[in-house]
């Protein structure tokens, strides 16, 4: 009775694992196969094979541009937020004080509210301001948004990090500067490495906050796609889909050979 | 000498000051000024008092449009549950190539756009896509289905994208799960499922519960696949807001609907970590 009741459970388990590992899999690989399609509509499987799409991706000025204007914003917003957010990660994850338990709440709270609250509410900030609609503005908002991964992946660094080793270096004569730069800095690199990696990926997808902040001379990437789709299953964002998914995977290996997988990653919750 | 004093008080939290000041300029303020300009009684900032919020309890559209949210919130959270333990399972009982594997497959979708992935699922679910084409070249349907612009295949989109916020977290908790807990239970002849329910569930609250915040919030605010996978029929709060803002250029009311919206997801925050913790004393004691 037991044993079929265990077996039961080992089936259940089993199957829904399996069926979680198809889910987690397949958008990936139906993104790859319709982007090499040669028909004009998303029919799957493709009746006809062609690097068509590809060839019209070169020649789609506007993507190209809503490309360059997403990297840009992701790149400034990425710099700012790993460099603000690594100082602040060093400052309250060791503190035990409630002001530094406040700062880590409110540092990490992007996440978990609504961002579309929080673009609007900037829009509102910045037009009451008169400051006009810019890739500035939309970058201000793309720091706040991708904080909460830097402080997050850096602070679990800075709390596996022995204190001693800090009081060591202090102790034998170096200057604060000097411990920060070659003891602590090179020992939560990896944390920085992983925190700005995650923040350039989420700013270069994030909607709620550019969805507000955009305008027609600052459009980017992911809301470009999503205009196409609205407007018609335009089989250009294939293509362009097939691109993110051949970076994002030379990405991830090139991480897993660099950093190791998972190490960093396994967020603390 | 009174300078270095002043820096004291901050104490070691200093370098987190020029952050905290970002914040309370680009995150703080707006939310004040969003709370403010909700107050304002008409769409051309005349009059202050509480007429927006009464609107969106009076309205007839409005409180249905957050229900619907919040519900499709919840949806998507017990799927993104009921998905990631058996996988995470399945994780801590495998070899290091499984592990590996698994994680490759968590970390492919969460650093792949999530636009990327809704349009996966529009190839999914669309009227010539690989459900509809399976089900016809199978026989076991007659004529394509509607699949996309429903509920159903909406929850199950929202699930596959959010479903590595939730498996993170609770791989990392099982991970930490004492092996000799679980061992003692079945010498004791509790049966798997008893083990599940009374031994690992319990030590792993508090990732599903991090797990779920996380999923919860996501999948609220997901306006790319809300819009594409649920069409213009199912109308949520972002959605919503954005229409009212944008479309209809009622500022106040796009507040309003802002500010009611944050508020319940702060609540719902505020309620699911007191009730884990209440749970964690309980488990302690």
């Amino acid at each position: 009775m037991r044993r079929s009741a265990d077996l039961a459970y080992s089936a259940f388990v089993w199957i829904i694992a399996l069926f979680a590992m198809v889910l987690l899999l397949a958008p990936t690989v139906v993104v790859l196969i319709t982007s090499f399609t040669g028909a004009q509509t998303l029919k799957f499987p493709p009746p006809s094979w062609s690097l068509l799409w590809y060839r019209e991706l070169l020649q789609s000025d506007e993507l190209i541009a809503a490309t360059l204007t997403s990297l840009k914003i992701a790149f400034w917003a990425t710099l700012a937020c790993t460099m603000l957010g690594t100082a602040a990660a060093l400052g309250i994850a060791r503190g035990r004080n409630g002001w530094a338990r406040f700062l880590d709440s409110l540092f990490v709270s992007p996440m978990v509210l609504p961002a579309m609250a929080f673009g609007l509410a900037l829009l509102m900030v910045f037009s009451l301001m008169s400051v006009r609609l810019s890739i500035w503005t939309l970058t201000v908002g793309h720091i706040v948004i991708c904080t909460p991964f830097v402080i997050r992946m850096v602070s679990a660094s800075v709390q596996q990090l022995n204190p001693l080793l800090d009081d060591c270096s202090l102790s034998l004569g170096a200057s604060r500067f000097y411990t920060l730069r070659r003891i602590t800095l090179p020992l939560i690199s990896r944390g920085i490495a992983a925190g700005s990696f995650v923040a350039f990926l989420s700013s270069f997808d994030h909607v709620p906050v550019s969805l507000f902040l955009s305008d027609a001379r600052t459009e980017v990437l992911p809301i470009k796609l999503w205009q196409i789709l609205e407007a018609s299953l335009d089989v250009r964002v294939a293509a362009v889909s097939g691109v993110i998914v051949i970076l994002t995977l030379v990405g991830l290996i090139l991480a897993a050979r660099l950093f190791g997988l998972g190490a960093n990653v396994q967020e603390r919750p | 000498m009174a300078q270095r004093r002043k820096l004291e008080i901050f104490g070691e939290t200093l370098p987190a000051m020029p952050l905290a000041a970002f914040f309370l300029v680009a995150f703080v303020a707006p939310f004040i000024l969003l709370l403010v300009i909700s107050l304002y009684q008409s769409a051309e900032f005349r009059g202050v008092g509480l007429h927006q919020y009464v609107k969106f309890v009076t309205d007839g559209f409005s409180i249905g449009v957050l229900w619907d949210t919040l519900f499709l919130g919840f949806c998507v959270t017990a799927v993104c549950l009921l998905l990631a333990y058996p996988l995470g399972l399945v994780y801590i009982a495998g070899g290091p190539r499984l592990r590996a594997f698994i994680l490759f497959l968590i970390m492919l979708p969460l650093l792949t756009s999530a636009v990327v992935r809704t349009f996966a699922w529009l190839v999914i679910l669309g009227r010539e896509g690989i459900i509809n084409s399976a089900m016809l070249a199978l026989g076991l349907w007659g004529q394509p289905a509607r699949l996309l612009y429903t509920w159903g295949g909406l929850v199950v989109a929202l699930a596959q994208i959010q479903l590595p916020l939730m498996a993170l977290p609770v791989i990392n908790s099982l991970l930490k799960v004492d092996r000799s807990l679980v061992d003692a239970a079945e010498g004791l002849g509790a049966s798997s499922w008893r083990r599940f329910r009374t031994v690992i569930l319990p030590l792993t609250l508090p990732g599903a519960v991090a797990g779920s915040l996380l999923v919860f919030a996501a999948s609220t605010t997901a306006f790319i696949t809300q819009t594409l996978v649920g069409g213009g029929r199912i109308v949520l709060m972002p959605l919503n807001i954005y229409q009212q803002a944008v479309g209809v250029q009622d500022w106040p009311f796009a507040a309003a609907l802002s500010i009611v919206f944050t508020v319940c997801i702060v609540a719902i925050n505020w309620f699911v970590n007191a009730f884990a913790q209440a749970r964690m004393r309980g488990v302690n004691a």
